[in-house]
This record gives structure tokens, sequence and C-alpha cells, in this order.
């Protein structure tokens, strides 16, 4: 217990991340906290440990969402939309890869509709496509999926609300503590900067880190685009003086 | 390629990674069943403990309201405890008899309540002799939650275990330590004796959160 309890990790920064009360993202007026968090000044190994995902059995297509689902199994249609692949790292705040770690991820088919219950946009569901994918990061921290990109879709927020294409993205890291959930967005979508979501961020460069990058040289030719997401979690510090006394 | 969007520091420590909401639809990420997929071939769940578990079988429900008094029908929440034994296992297997990590979400058909099924958590000890009382660590992501909001959920039939825990004294309100408290609430649930907790995002009885 003592060796875990040692452990830190970079303050995370609660002004580089949305504040959890944003007017402009209406559904966060009711659900975000008044009261101030209250700070451990001491984690414990409680906050400083977190599940290892290396023993989750998974499925060979688990992160080849053009091949993951079938409505009809008796057919065969891939999904309909720009094929791309999506490939980066999770590296710490250090550039310390993050190996064997559960990256997951979702998102709307090229139409921009989702294949969930609650989801009514017109645009029609994909019989092809299911919108989920999961894998673990390798020992370099890389990870890869291969994927369609998703459409932009309306929401109701103010009347005319849009959100980019996106892909929810999902990593654990080392502890609990470095829990993230976040949303790639596409590099050079004209709607990046116009959604309510995207605006919750107040400094441009953190909007920055959610941008994936076309990635030319690891396109494939004459099948798929791709696209480069880093994913930095909280830095775990090397070497901590415990304070006697 | 140009520019890598992971974003340095002046010292040259990268930036986190920003984090956005988890959405109305997170289901289809991380709770299959309740979007309507079919499951893989093994997915993260509320069920911690199986029936090899040792320790006191438990199921903890509740719901996560929002600041008008209404209830948040699709939130997702992460677990997070150690075992009978007060010991973490890190190691994710479906088949064990305990895992330390789960998953379990409100939903509109059982009115936004969620559910999971673990066994009572020991009392963690810490290096310097002292001791934690029995607690769960859950983190609340859902739709107008830009970043998870994370808590501990304690046993109100722990009293003394409670007034000696170094983190649940940590919260300077008296008072709002209180919105920590499970309450036990039956003893014969579907698998032991049934905790209610209910997450209060806003105002009156704001549970209280954490930052780590
Ligand atoms: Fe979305």
């Amino acid at each position: 217990m003592s060796d875990i309890e040692n452990r830190r990790f970079v303050p995370r920064d609660r002004n580089w991340h949305p504040a959890p009360h944003t007017p402009g993202y209406k559904t966060s007026v009711a659900r975000s906290p008044r009261q101030a968090l209250v700070s451990l000044l001491k984690p414990t190994v409680s906050e400083l440990s977190g599940p290892d995902f290396r023993h989750l059995r998974m499925g060979p297509n688990d992160n080849d969402l053009l091949l993951n689902f079938r409505e009809d199994p008796q057919h065969s249609g891939l999904p309909i939309g720009e094929r791309i692949i999506m490939h980066g790292r999770v590296i710490d705040q250090f550039g310390k890869p993050v190996p064997h770690t559960l990256v997951e991820m979702w998102q709307a088919n090229a139409g921009g509709r989702y294949r969930h219950k609650k989801d009514q946009y017109l645009a029609p569901l994909d019989p092809g496509f299911g919108g989920v994918g999961r894998c673990l990061t390798d020992e370099q921290g890389w990870y890869r999926f291969r994927t369609i990109k998703p459409g932009p879709y309306p929401w109701p927020n103010d009347i005319n609300s849009w959100r980019p294409a996106h892909i929810h993205v999902s990593v654990m890291g080392p502890s609990i503590s470095t829990r993230l959930i976040t949303q790639m967005y596409f590099e050079g979508d004209p709607l990046i900067p116009l959604c309510p979501i995207v605006q919750t961020l107040r400094d441009p460069e953190a909007v920055a880190t959610m941008v994936g990058r076309l990635d030319m040289a690891h396109s494939r030719t004459m099948d798929c685009l791709t696209y480069r997401f880093d994913l930095v979690v909280r830095g775990e510090l090397q070497t901590w003086f415990e304070n006697q006394g | 390629m140009q520019q890598p969007n992971a974003q340095p520091m002046a010292d040259g420590v990268l930036r986190e990674t920003a984090s956005q909401t988890a959405g109305p639809y997170v289901h289809i990420g991380l709770a299959l069943d309740i979007a309507g997929l079919p499951p893989r071939e093994q997915e993260v769940w509320n069920r911690l403990a199986g029936d090899q578990a040792e320790g006191e079988r438990i199921e903890i429900v509740g719901r996560v309201i929002d600041g008008n008094g209404d209830i948040v029908r699709d939130a997702l929440l992460e677990v997070w405890q150690a075992n009978a034994d007060g010991q973490y296992q890190p190691r994710f297997d479906s088949d064990a008899p305990f895992n330390s990590f789960g998953r379990t979400a409100a939903t509109v058909e059982n009115d936004g309540e969620w559910q999971f099924f673990t066994v009572k958590p020991g009392a963690v000890a810490l290096a310097n002799g002292r001791q934690m009382a029995p607690h769960i660590n859950l983190m609340v992501f859902a739709r107008g939650i830009n970043i998870q909001l994370s808590t501990r959920l304690y046993f109100e039939d722990e009293t003394e275990a409670n007034a000696g825990c170094p983190i649940f004294n940590a919260i300077e309100s008296p008072t709002r330590r209180q919105t920590l408290l499970a309450r036990r609430e039956s003893d014969d649930g579907e698998s032991g004796a049934r905790y209610r907790f209910d997450i209060r995002l806003q105002g009156e009885g704001e549970t209280a959160f954490f930052d780590f």
C-alpha cells in the first residue's frame, strides 16, 4: 500500500478543462455543482489505483467498426461513409507512453445518426454500422480504430446548434485519477468554433488538444484516410520525497 | 504531418487532453445493453461480485438528481472499491469472483434508478497506520456534465469508522459529510442488504464532490 500512496500525478488544471457551469451549453446549468470541490491534499490508494484491463477478453473486430456490426448477419454490406483510420498514442504529460490501457470510442454514422434507442434524428440508421469500438494500447501506447467518418448532427440547444463531426473517446490511464472522456474533432471542420460544447473550453489551445489531424503518411492508397489523435493523460511524477514528521 | 494535437506548456510538459461531456449517447460506447446494442465477448458492467466472492453481499441503488430536483435519466456511473478485506484488485477479470471496477447507468425504464451488485468493502489501511472507513469511489458522467464528478459513498451503519476516516473528515462541513452516506434500505434485496445512495448535483443537499 505504501508504494502506491507515494504515487503523485500532476494536479488537474481545472481552468484548462471546461468549468462545470457553462450556460452556453444549456444542459450544464442544472447539472453543475454550486459548492466547491473538496480537494484531497493527500490522495489515497483509493484514488491512486485503478483497473487494469489487460485480461478483458475482446473480439477480433472490437476496434474495427467497418466489420463489427451487421443488423442482419445474412447480409454483408459495409457501412456507408468515408473510410478512415483513427490512430494515435496515449502518453502522459511527460511524453511517456501509457501501455495496455483501455481506449473506448463511440460515434454517429455517416449521416449523423446514433444507433441508440433515444436518437430520433431523421437521418437513417445504417444497417452495416453499430458505432462502438474498443482496444488496448500496445507497449508504446499506440491504439488504432478503423471506422467511417461520422456526420455532423443538429441538437436542441440554441435554435440552430450543430455538433461538428466527432468521435467520443474514453481512456482510463494508470489510475482513476487519470480517467478522461473527451471527443475527437476533425481538422478543418468549420463547425468546431460554432459548437456550444466546444465553447465550454476557454482556451483555444485546449480546443486544439481535441482536434485529430489528417495523417497522409499513414493513409492507405485506394482505401482509407487516416487521422492522428494523441491522448495526453495526467503525468505521473517520477520521484516523490515523503514529507517526514 | 502538421503539428500534433498534443499541446506543450512553456516548460515542455504537455497539457492534458481537455475533457468533454460523455453526452446522451454514452451508452453506445460504455453501456451497450442500455443503448440496445448486442453484447461483445465481455462487457464491463454492474456485477462486481459473483456468488463466490468473499464478504457481505450487498446491492446499491440510487438516482442522480439535478438542480431542479429532476431525475437525471441518462447518467452513467463508474465504481471503484476495495474487496471485503480492504484490498483493491486492479486486474479486471470477468471470471474472477470479485472485481474492484464496474459501471452502471440510470435508465428511463427504471425511472432513472441505477444499481450495482457487490460486497461491502472492508476498511482500507493507510501507510501511516490510519484506516479509511469502508467506502466506494464513484464517478458520474452524463450529458451536461463537462468533466466527471467524483465522489465517495460511505455507509450510514459505520458511524464509528466514518468518524475516524481522514477523508470523510476532510470535508469541512459536517452537514456536507452526510451527503456521502448510503442508507440501509432493506435487508433482503436481490442479493443481501440494499443500500440507497442518491447523488444531488446541485442545490439543497448537494453531494460533496472531490478533486484529487
Ligand atoms: Fe455525440
